[in-house]
Formats: C-alpha cells, structure tokens, sequence
C-alpha cells in the first residue's frame, strides 16, 4: 500500500495491522484489527507526527521513503509514548539523528524511563507554536486522553487536529477516510474504543474538548493514531464524546451473569424477559463465554446494569468477579443496578455484588433476588418482575 | 491533615510531603493549594480530587 496524501503535502505513512486479536496484553479484543497512523508533512521543515508499533517499523521507512529520504526528517513530533506509537521511533532515530523531537515533560521522562534515552526531546506545553515553513503546528497538552503524557497537535493552515488516540479506534481497513467506509462499523469501533479506553476519564475529556471548542479554531479534518481519518463530518465524532462524557445513556438494560448448574442462567433469562417485555432495549451475556469488550460496548449507552451469580466459596463466581474489578476501573456514572443468584445453603455471591455496585456508585434499583438451588414457578415469575420493574425505572415510570 | 486522592489517576496528595515538584512546601493543607495547582502524576485540576 503506498503513502496516501490526508491534505495536500501531508501523508498517511502508517500501517495496518490486520492480524492482532488482542490488545495491550489480553484488556483489548481487537476484532477488527487495528491501524498505527503517522503522518508526514513535507514543508521547509519535514516533519513526521506520530508513530508505530515496533513491528511495523519498515512498512512506516518504507512508506516515508516513497515520499522523502528518510535522512531528511527534521521534526518528530511524539503525541504519545505508548509502544504502539512509539516502538518504531529507536530505529527511526538511527536513520535521521538530527531529527528533533517535540513532546511534553511527561513524554520526555516516559521515554527515557522505556528507551534509556529521551533522544533531546524538547519539551512544549498547550499553546506553543511551531514553525515548519508554510505552517505552523500548535500543541495542546491532553493528560490522560489517555495517558499523562498525551498531546495533541493541531494545524490552522489546514485545519488539521492530529490528536492521537483520541477520536480513534480499532479498525483495519484498506480505506483511510470516514467517507469511504462502513458507517455502522466505525461507530461500534469509535464507541469500543472510548467504552474500554477512555470512560473513566470522562471528565478530562469533557474539559479538553470545551477548552478546544473555546479556542474557536476551524477543525475540517481530525487525523487520529488509530483508524479512521474523520473528513465528512469531524463535528460527528466530537459530540458523540461530548455525549459519552456526560453519561448519557438510553432505555437500555445489560444483564450478565455466570452460572454453575443452570438456576443463575434461569433467572438471568427471566429477568430479560421482563425488562424486554417492560419495553426496553437488553442484552444478556454469559460473561464467561462473552468478549468483555464488547460487553463494555454494550454497556456505553446502557442505563441499567444486572449482574447474577451463583454463590461458590460464599462469594460471587471468579469470572464475574473478574469482570467486574474492570467494570469498577471505568466508574460509569449515572447508571441504576440489580443483582440476583441462586446458592445451596448459606449464599454470599449477592452480598459480593451489591458491595461492588456500592463502591462503583451504581445505585440499587431493587431489592436483590435469592434462591436456593433452583427457581421454582413462584421464584421464577418475581425474576420476571423484577425485569418488569426494572423497565419501570429505565423509563422513569416508577 | 486530610489526604487527598486524585479520582482520575489514583495519585494521593499527602499534605506531610507536599509537591515538591511544583514548590508545595511540606506541612501545606490541601485547600491551601493555588487553583492553579495540577495532579503532579496526571495533570488532573484540584476539583478532581476527593478526601481520603
């Protein structure tokens, strides 16, 4: 695949990487591949924003040789140090060693602490400017969009925001631009991505994107470190964030549970039922056969969560458990919860739960159901209604 | 004095030490902290933090 041309003089010189299925060790499933975007802008000054993944390091050289001697790189600017952006930088530096290197302060001690070298990163903060020749690139510090050294670059004569992992998402494709692709797909993947990425820090990315607003610069085409390039609409993917940093949810319920010998699972289908049949939108999930990213998918826009397990070693079963330490980690907000297991003698999964939805702020709709063994007709119908009841108060009819 | 933790990256201020890295003497109180002070690990706005 050759260099494609983003804007007149700037080049996507990334990679594709069709292949990977997990993410940052096993935290990402990655479906639909992924892509690492870097981007080269040929003026006075030639300068490369962005990176990728060690691996991919000769498909970036070869791609930027297409288009100028690698040699001749003057500027890199390092929006982020994650090794999937920055892998590919050691050998770059012994290609072009003259290059400078633009980053924040947070950058520069990350990548001496990863690489043992800093390569004389010098350090800028939001609103400084540099000149490139025709244009000028200004950074905008972004701590933790995702991490505390992220930055975004943005450039007025092209109206051009090269913000990193922001704005990005998990999607390999042949095609660079949103125009070109499958709309339903690129929001599932940009919705993924800030669900299991950037949800606990909502309130960070509220901030920056009012304080971008604020500074009433033209955005026409947002470049982001992974996926697609937004040109159509930039506006569209802004306040879909917009929406997902205020919490805001749809009569939607997700019930996921873990189950020994079948009586959870009953339950679980029963109380799905009643919330389907109170009127709103659900998704059940066996979390112990279900992908737990797109189980956080789900969960975005969802104004009700229920978790069900049955008890073992008087607590909830490990799966679930495990699922919801993550669950904890992205402190949804604004959310209404149940619980409900079944257990032999004294119980315990339930008490578990609740004590996890306490401290992830997620307030008890109802009382939580129990049963021994298994739901008999009476047990099974109040799992019915609870899912009725529940339905109730997604809706506000409670 | 309180200690105080930052709810986006987990940091916590512990008014014994201060932030050294931003000239925070020892012994100062959280509330004493300028408006404009910053998470020292992330960057976070003082109105993220809560008590510990």
């Amino acid at each position: 695949m050759r260099p494609v041309e983003i804007k007149k003089g700037i080049y996507w010189v990334g990679a594709v990487d069709w292949d990977i299925r997990t993410f940052h060790g096993n935290t990402y499933s990655t479906k639909r591949g992924t892509t690492y975007n870097s981007y080269l802008i040929i003026d006075d000054k030639v300068t490369l924003v962005d990176g990728v993944l060690a691996s991919f390091a000769g498909e970036q050289i070869e791609r930027i040789r297409e288009i100028v001697p690698v040699e001749k790189i003057d500027y890199i600017i390092v929006n982020h140090i994650e090794p999937d952006h920055s892998g590919a930088l050691p050998g770059l530096m012994k290609l072009c060693p003259k290059a400078k290197l633009f980053g924040t302060a947070k950058s520069k001690e990350g990548l001496s602490r990863m690489y043992g070298t800093d390569w004389g990163l010098q350090v800028v903060k939001t609103g400084e400017k540099l000149n490139i020749g025709k244009r000028n690139l200004t950074f905008i510090e972004a701590p933790m969009i995702h991490w505390p050294d992220s930055m975004f670059t943005y450039c007025a004569e092209e109206e051009l925001l090269l913000p990193n992992d922001a704005f990005g998402q998990h999607y390999a494709t042949s095609e660079r631009f949103d125009d070109g692709t499958d709309q339903c797909a690129l929001m599932d993947e940009a919705g993924k991505y800030y669900a299991n990425i950037l949800w606990p820090l909502g309130g960070m990315i509220a901030r920056k994107i009012d304080e971008i607003l604020k500074m009433n610069i033209s955005i026409k085409m947002i470049a982001p470190s992974h996926g697609i390039i937004w040109r159509r609409d930039p506006m569209k993917i802004i306040n879909s964030y917009i929406s997902w940093t205020k919490n805001e949810t749809k009569p939607k319920a997700v019930v996921i549970f873990e189950t020994m010998w079948g009586s959870t699972e009953m339950m679980a289908r029963k109380i799905t039922e009643g919330l389907t049949d109170g009127g709103v939108e659900v998704k059940l999930f066996d979390i112990t056969r279900s992908d737990r990213t797109e189980v956080n998918n789900q969960m975005l826009d969802a104004r009700c969560f229920v978790f069900g397990s049955s008890t073992h070693d008087n607590g909830m079963l490990s799966t679930l458990a495990g699922f919801l330490e993550f669950l904890n980690g992205l402190k949804p907000k604004g959310r209404i919860g149940a619980a409900f297991g079944s257990c032999g003698w004294a119980g315990g999964a339930i008490p578990a739960i609740e004590q996890v939805l306490k401290e992830a702020g997620i307030e008890l709709a109802l009382p939580s159901i129990s049963v021994k063994y298994v739901p008999d007709q009476d047990e099974l119908k109040k799992c019915y209604e609870m899912g009725v009841e529940l339905a109730k108060k997604i809706t506000g009819k409670a | 004095m309180d200690k105080y933790r930052c709810t986006v990256c987990g940091y916590i201020y512990d008014p014994a030490l201060g932030d050294p890295t931003a000239s925070i003497a020892a012994g100062t109180p959280f509330d004493k902290l300028p408006a404009t002070w910053v998470c020292p690990e992330c960057g976070a706005p003082k109105e993220m933090f809560e008590k510990v």
